[in-house]
């Protein structure tokens, strides 16, 4: 210590304490600064929002109001999380056509990119149900397809059918048909409870259920083999009631009138 | 038999068949047509043929049989066919159902060509009689009855009339006692659940049918739908199917300020709302829930209840509310039932007090 006490005044001194102060501060930052993907992400995150403002501006602020507060024609969006843009959008079912009981499903105009930017737009404004990732929705496992089915069945099957083809409601309304639905629309569904499908948060019903839920669902109503021949639109006693009473009992009858038409007498009358 | 009733009772037969030989009544009677003879009954070589293609139908028959048990046997359950109209089916059950089906129809068809032409076909008359008896025989019967009720005294002996009448009327009654070894008495089990088990100082946990845990208020957020069963109550249960139809539980959260019933307000937690799921019309599980109208509506008979107004009926043949369970928060905070419900559950019965 000495040594180097003695050397304090020597010319050079204030470089050498320069240079180490200056590779102290660089290293520091260099360990604790923010990562540069980082902020790349920040600032597509917000580039994504400007952008998403101005879609929402042109194709929702009509009815929703600029900043997504709601007006008389739409609720406020303040809250409703980037899953609900996601689905309503996604499906077609948002812009809308016009008002009535229930809004449909219907093509979608909006390429995945500008409904991520009108996603961060609605999310910004409040937080909400997160759009869900892929593994979140995907399942690899097919014991969650029997699992799923449970759940749906205590969940979902009173209103859209033990099949997922959907069923009336009150006065106008419908629990739509499930037929067809991409997994992470179905995810984002029971997320977010569009129009008026309660919904089933995470809270009451963790994301593990929704994703075996979503594998029962795209198992079921997807184009798999049906072991038990048609399924007459799966929906239960009426129409295979139908069915056995028309077409069933039909060909009996026309068999009893061909066989009584025909007769055997040698001296054909 | 028949043969010398329509010799004496049958009008004289007119010749050949079917013909109106009597020329002065236009109405007259004509008769029987005559029997018709079949192919396979002037033409011995047309009845072989026939009784060929009778057994022929049997012998398919008995292919099919065959065929299905060899189905059975070959065919891999999980092997999947296309075949129109049908589409991807199990092979297994097609031709499963295919034999069978072919199995029974040849037993049929083979039947009744048989019938056709080679039973008996020559049509055999019954006539009808009038059923009443005769003057003659009414009358005996009358007087002979008058003697005996004379002769047994019963019109006099008029003690006898009515203890007689008196056995003969209490003896059914026994049987009206053995009924009730039917079964055991209904006891209370229309009018309580299983969330009498709950009392103010011993709760019961509300627990989440998804997730099989009890629940907190924060949970449960507003538009949500849950449903939810007594805390010891488990699916492996014996008596679970028994008892979830009393105590399932449909959980909604309505905004305290949406909801227009106070007394419906004052029974759940900060506008947690925990309805009886099983409709009062024929007890159906009901739970088709809008949340934005706030409106239950039972898949079974359309009954729509407005879960905002003390489940209400707006429509449909249920004829009360659905009951709605008291809930409140334990000390872990969990959302826990102080009692059992305040009406029975489920549809009307004889004895429901209103």
């Amino acid at each position: 210590m000495k040594k180097l006490s003695a050397r304090r005044r020597h010319p050079l001194a204030a470089l050498v304490v320069l240079l180490l102060a200056l590779a102290a501060t660089g290293g520091l930052y260099a360990a604790f600064a923010p990562a540069d993907k980082a902020q790349a992400d920040v600032a597509a995150q917000s580039l994504a929002i400007d952008e998403g403002k101005k879609l929402f501006a042109v194709g929702c602020s009509s009815c929703h109001g600029l900043n997504g507060q709601g007006s008389s024609d739409g609720p406020s969006l303040v809250g409703v999380g980037s899953a609900s843009v996601d689905f309503q959008v996604g499906t077609g079912r948002m812009p809308a056509q016009q008002p009535g009981a229930q809004v449909p499903r219907k093509k979608n105009i909006y390429t995945q990119a500008e409904i991520d930017q009108l996603a961060a737009f609605v999310a910004s404004l409040g937080p909400g149900p997160v759009t869900p990732k892929e593994e979140q929705y995907t399942s690899t496992n097919p014991e969650d397809i029997s699992k799923g089915g449970e759940l749906f069945r205590t969940n979902c099957a009173q209103c859209h059918n033990f099949a997922g083809q959907g069923g009336a409601l009150t006065k106008g309304k419908y629990a739509p048909s499930l037929e067809g639905v991409d997994a992470k629309h179905i995810y984002e569904a029971m997320q977010t409870g569009p129009q008026n499908m309660p919904s089933f948060p995470d809270t009451t019903m963790p994301e593990e259920q929704k994703k075996q839920i979503v594998a029962f669902v795209r198992h079921t109503t997807s184009d798999e083999p049906n072991p038990g021949g048609l399924t007459l639109g799966s929906l239960g006693p009426v129409t295979e009631g139908l069915f056995g009473w028309i077409f069933g009992l039909g060909t009996l009858i026309a068999v009893a009138i061909w066989v009584a038409a025909h007769t055997t007498k040698a001296k054909k009358s | 038999m028949s043969h010398d009733m329509s010799e004496e009772k049958l009008p004289e037969s007119h010749g050949s068949a079917g013909e109106v030989a009597e020329h002065g009544n236009p109405f007259a009677d004509p008769g029987l047509p005559a029997h018709e003879p079949r192919r396979t009954d002037i033409d011995e070589k047309a009845a072989s043929r026939a009784e060929r293609q009778v057994s022929l139908m049997f012998v398919i028959s008995m292919l099919a049989t065959v065929g299905f048990i060899a189905s059975y046997v070959a065919i891999d359950p999980d092997k999947i066919v296309y075949i129109f109209p049908l589409g991807k089916v199990s092979a297994l059950n097609f031709a499963l159902g295919l034999t069978l089906g072919v199995a029974l129809f040849m037993i049929g068809a083979g039947a009744v060509h048989w019938a056709r032409t080679l039973m008996s076909d020559v049509e055999l008359p019954a006539e009808r009689h009038p059923i009443e008896a005769s003057d003659e025989v009414r009358a005996d019967v009358i007087e002979q009855f008058k003697t005996g009720a004379a002769e047994s005294g019963f019109g006099r002996r008029k003690m006898i009339r009515n203890t007689l009448i008196g056995s003969m009327a209490l003896v059914p009654l026994s049987g009206v006692v053995l009924l009730r070894d039917l079964g055991p008495l209904p006891e209370k089990k229309l009018q309580e659940t299983g969330w009498k088990e709950a009392t103010e100082t011993k709760p019961l946990q509300l627990v989440n049918m998804n997730t099989m845990q009890p629940m907190k208020p924060e949970d449960v957020i507003i538009g949500s739908l849950t449903f939810a069963m007594p805390e010891g109550l488990s699916t492996h249960d014996e008596d679970f199917q028994q008892r979830i139809a009393k105590d399932a539980l449909m959980l909604v959260r309505i905004a305290p300020d949406d909801i227009k019933d106070d007394k419906s307000k004052e029974l759940g937690f900060e506008g947690i709302l925990a309805y009886s799921k099983i409709c009062t019309h024929v007890g159906c599980p009901i739970s088709l829930y809008e949340q934005q109208t706030h409106h239950a509506l039972c898949p079974c008979h359309q009954s729509t209840f407005d879960l905002a107004d003390g489940a209400r009926v707006i429509f449909g043949p249920a004829g009360h509310p659905l009951p709605q369970l008291k809930i409140t928060t334990d000390e872990k905070g969990n959302l826990v039932a102080t009692g059992d419900f305040a009406e029975p559950v489920g549809p009307s019965f004889w004895e429901r007090a209103r």
